[in-house]
């Protein structure tokens, strides 16, 4: 029984009075209890928006969802706004990218903490908020708690201000984590020091994690199961493993391919992707990967959506013939393997 | 090595920034934010610069550039000492040392066409008429990868990836020895990324340039680079050339900074060092050894005395510099 199911997620954004774009188009996916989720794609593929679309936080009166978001029997996105302040902060919450932006200036990052702690739990005393606060940076690993608290957000480090905003989405135990690319400002020995602090709490709370991220070596460090979206739609889903020995859509498969390693050979020239995401505005029902495949496509694979298919257990790829066709061919001239259930 | 071959020479060069205070504002104290860097670079290398924010490796490309007026030390550019000169006898030496942002949101001018922005260069060195120079923007365009019709665009109609190449384009117009490019792909996409080092590799081999390649991801620079300097609180803490280094890394902090790499395959599982705390404040930075801080093997030694940059020949005889008391002993 997974603890969050994603179900038929669309959200959709007025531009203006005639004008209506699709951000995230249809998009299904679940979350397990005490695992971790990552979700990747490039800028403008949708990850942010489906994240916002779950914690309810999207712009109104322009961004609407619609579709189901099950979580503890209930549709949250039919939830009066009411109830959603009870879920939001204390069972599923959230952490931002840019420390700095996600938190006030003006207030002591005490005063932050301490805010979560009073709103969630009404007959809570100040002086009983505030030892917890002490304790839950003690938690993520800030020194000297008790003086570190009074401070403010400027007088810390970025690694420490994101230890901070972990501090306050942790403070309440949620059930759900949602992290947005919670260590893309930061250097790689803090991101290091973060993802550890992340799986060790995990390990202590049991919490699920949604991990947004555009990088695959931290999905592949952090994630148990993975969502690759590209222009809204969900293009390839599969377990960490299964995903990084056999990506399936040619999507996966260009993007990981375009990631300089260590161990290639030095000043060879690098795979890329051609062209960019298609704009909201005018994008094709059917593949929308075709135009940068390189591989060939017929007006058909243009009209029709292509279908989500499982091509292995629990391995689903959304399935477009001339995209199938083209990888097929391009990994039997590489030697390599191409084999999955077609009937699925 | 070849004298000849020589193309820009950094000895010892120091910026440090004073920092003003109290009722009479005067000077309280300094940051260090480059404390002693000795740098070569040979025509047509790429040398790759890495280390964590804060580590002086954006203001060392910008005192070469000589953007900062460096403190001590000095730059020679093609066998010139360029460290003193005014800013009117800078402006012929910049024709052949240009830069390269990381932002490409930020040093577009949003109110110029991009081929404004490109020919901006080419004016203010005088090179041609209006009509040749239009020309020579239009055959830039094309070498970056964009469309003719960019000319008459504005930055605000570009991705990031594209503005990256406007940028580009606006860096080689004059055909320089040397691009100093500060975090050119830190802000792009992957599949973008490496488009875009696709790019600089090729104009790299097609124009002779040289690179000093800024960024904190040490995959992209090992894969560019021929050689690779790590930077810690404004020190060189290890160079030599860019597959030694992450096969053979001999400074703690390097091998640090490698294991924390995160690497996009599921059934690695990676030996990490985790180094504890952030970088020091470069105001007050720690004594001796200035990683001693963070160090897992740090010993009194280290806390006293400042360690040297010294050689430690590869087997086929190549320098590697290491700075470090126990190096080859760890």
């Amino acid at each position: 029984m997974p603890l969050i199911q994603i179900k038929n997620l669309s959200t959709t954004f007025d531009i203006n009075a005639t004008t209506r774009v699709t951000a995230v188009d249809q998009v299904n996916f679940e979350v397990k209890r005490g695992k971790t989720l990552g979700i990747v794609g490039e800028s403008g593929s949708g990850k942010s928006v489906t994240s916002l679309s779950i914690m309810r936080l999207l712009p109104k009166p322009m961004g609407q969802s619609s579709g189901e978001i099950i979580f503890e029997g209930q549709n949250i996105l039919d939830l009066p706004a009411k109830n959603m302040l009870k879920i939001r902060g204390n069972k599923i919450a959230m952490i931002f990218q840019e420390p700095m932006t996600a938190l006030n200036p003006v207030h002591t990052i005490g005063a932050q903490i301490m805010e979560t702690y009073l709103l969630h739990n009404p007959r809570m005393s100040k002086s009983e908020a505030f030892e917890k606060s002490v304790e839950m940076l003690e938690k993520v690993g800030i020194p000297a708690p008790e003086q570190r608290i009074h401070e403010y957000p400027h007088q810390l480090s970025g690694g420490m201000r994101q230890r901070v905003v972990i501090a306050i989405a942790l403070s309440c135990e949620p059930d759900v984590l949602i992290a947005d690319e919670p260590t893309t400002a930061l250097d790689v020995t803090i991101q290091a020091q973060i993802l550890e602090l992340m799986k060790e709490l995990q390990r202590k709370n049991g919490m699920s994690i949604i991990f947004i991220t555009h990088d695959l070596g931290v999905v592949a460090e952090m994630c148990d199961d993975v969502v690759v979206m590209y222009a809204g739609r969900v293009v390839e889903k599969a377990s960490c493993a299964s995903l990084f020995a056999k990506p399936r859509h040619p999507y996966t498969y260009a993007l990981l391919d375009s990631i300089p390693r260590l161990e290639n050979k030095r000043k060879t020239k690098l795979h890329t992707i051609e062209g960019m995401v298609p704009a909201l505005a005018d994008m094709p029902e059917g593949c929308r990967f075709g135009p940068r495949s390189t591989f060939e496509h017929n007006e058909e694979s243009y009209k029709t959506r292509p279908e989500l298919r499982e091509i292995a257990p629990s391995h689903f790829v959304e399935w477009c013939d001339c995209c199938q066709k083209g990888l097929k061919s391009r990994l039997e001239a590489q030697g390599e393997n191409y084999e999955v259930a077609t009937n699925g | 090595m070849d004298k000849n071959e020589i193309l820009l020479e950094v000895k010892d060069l120091k910026m440090h920034f004073p920092i003003y205070g109290g009722l009479l504002k005067r000077q309280v104290a300094k940051v260090y934010a480059v404390d002693g860097v000795n740098l070569t670079i040979k025509k047509g290398e790429t040398v790759g610069l890495v280390g964590e924010s804060g580590c002086g490796k954006s203001t060392l490309g910008r005192a070469i550039l000589r953007l900062y007026k460096p403190t001590a030390g000095e730059v020679i550019f093609n066998n010139k000492k360029i460290t003193h000169l005014s800013p009117s006898a800078l402006r012929p030496i910049r024709r052949n040392l240009q830069v390269i942002f990381q932002d490409p949101y930020d040093c577009l001018n949003s109110r110029h066409t991009v081929g404004r922005i490109i020919e901006e260069p080419l004016e203010i060195h005088g090179i041609g008429t209006p009509a040749k120079r239009k020309v020579k923007v239009m055959e830039l365009l094309e070498k970056v990868g964009l469309q003719p019709s960019a000319y008459d665009r504005y930055p605000h109609e570009f991705s990031g990836g594209q503005r990256q190449r406007i940028g580009i384009a606006r860096a080689i117009a004059l055909e320089p020895q040397l691009i100093i490019c500060d975090e050119p792909v830190s802000a792009l996409d992957v599949s973008i990324q490496s488009q875009v080092m696709n790019l600089m590799m090729d104009l790299q081999q097609e124009m002779g340039l040289a690179y000093i390649f800024i960024a904190h991801d040490l995959a992209v620079v090992r894969h560019i680079s021929d050689r690779v300097a790590v930077m810690y609180l404004g020190r060189i803490v290890e160079f030599t050339d860019a597959d030694s280094i992450y096969e053979n890394p001999m400074h703690p902090y390097t091998k640090a900074l490698i294991s924390a790499i995160p690497e996009p395959d599921p059934t690695l599982k990676k030996d990490r060092i985790i180094l504890h705390g952030d970088v020091p404040s470069p105001i007050d930075p720690p004594s001796g050894c200035t990683f001693h801080t963070r160090c897992p093997f740090a010993t009194d030694k280290c806390k006293s005395e400042v360690p040297e940059l010294k050689n430690y020949p590869r087997p086929n005889g190549d320098q590697q510099l290491v700075s470090c008391h126990y190096a080859g002993e760890l």
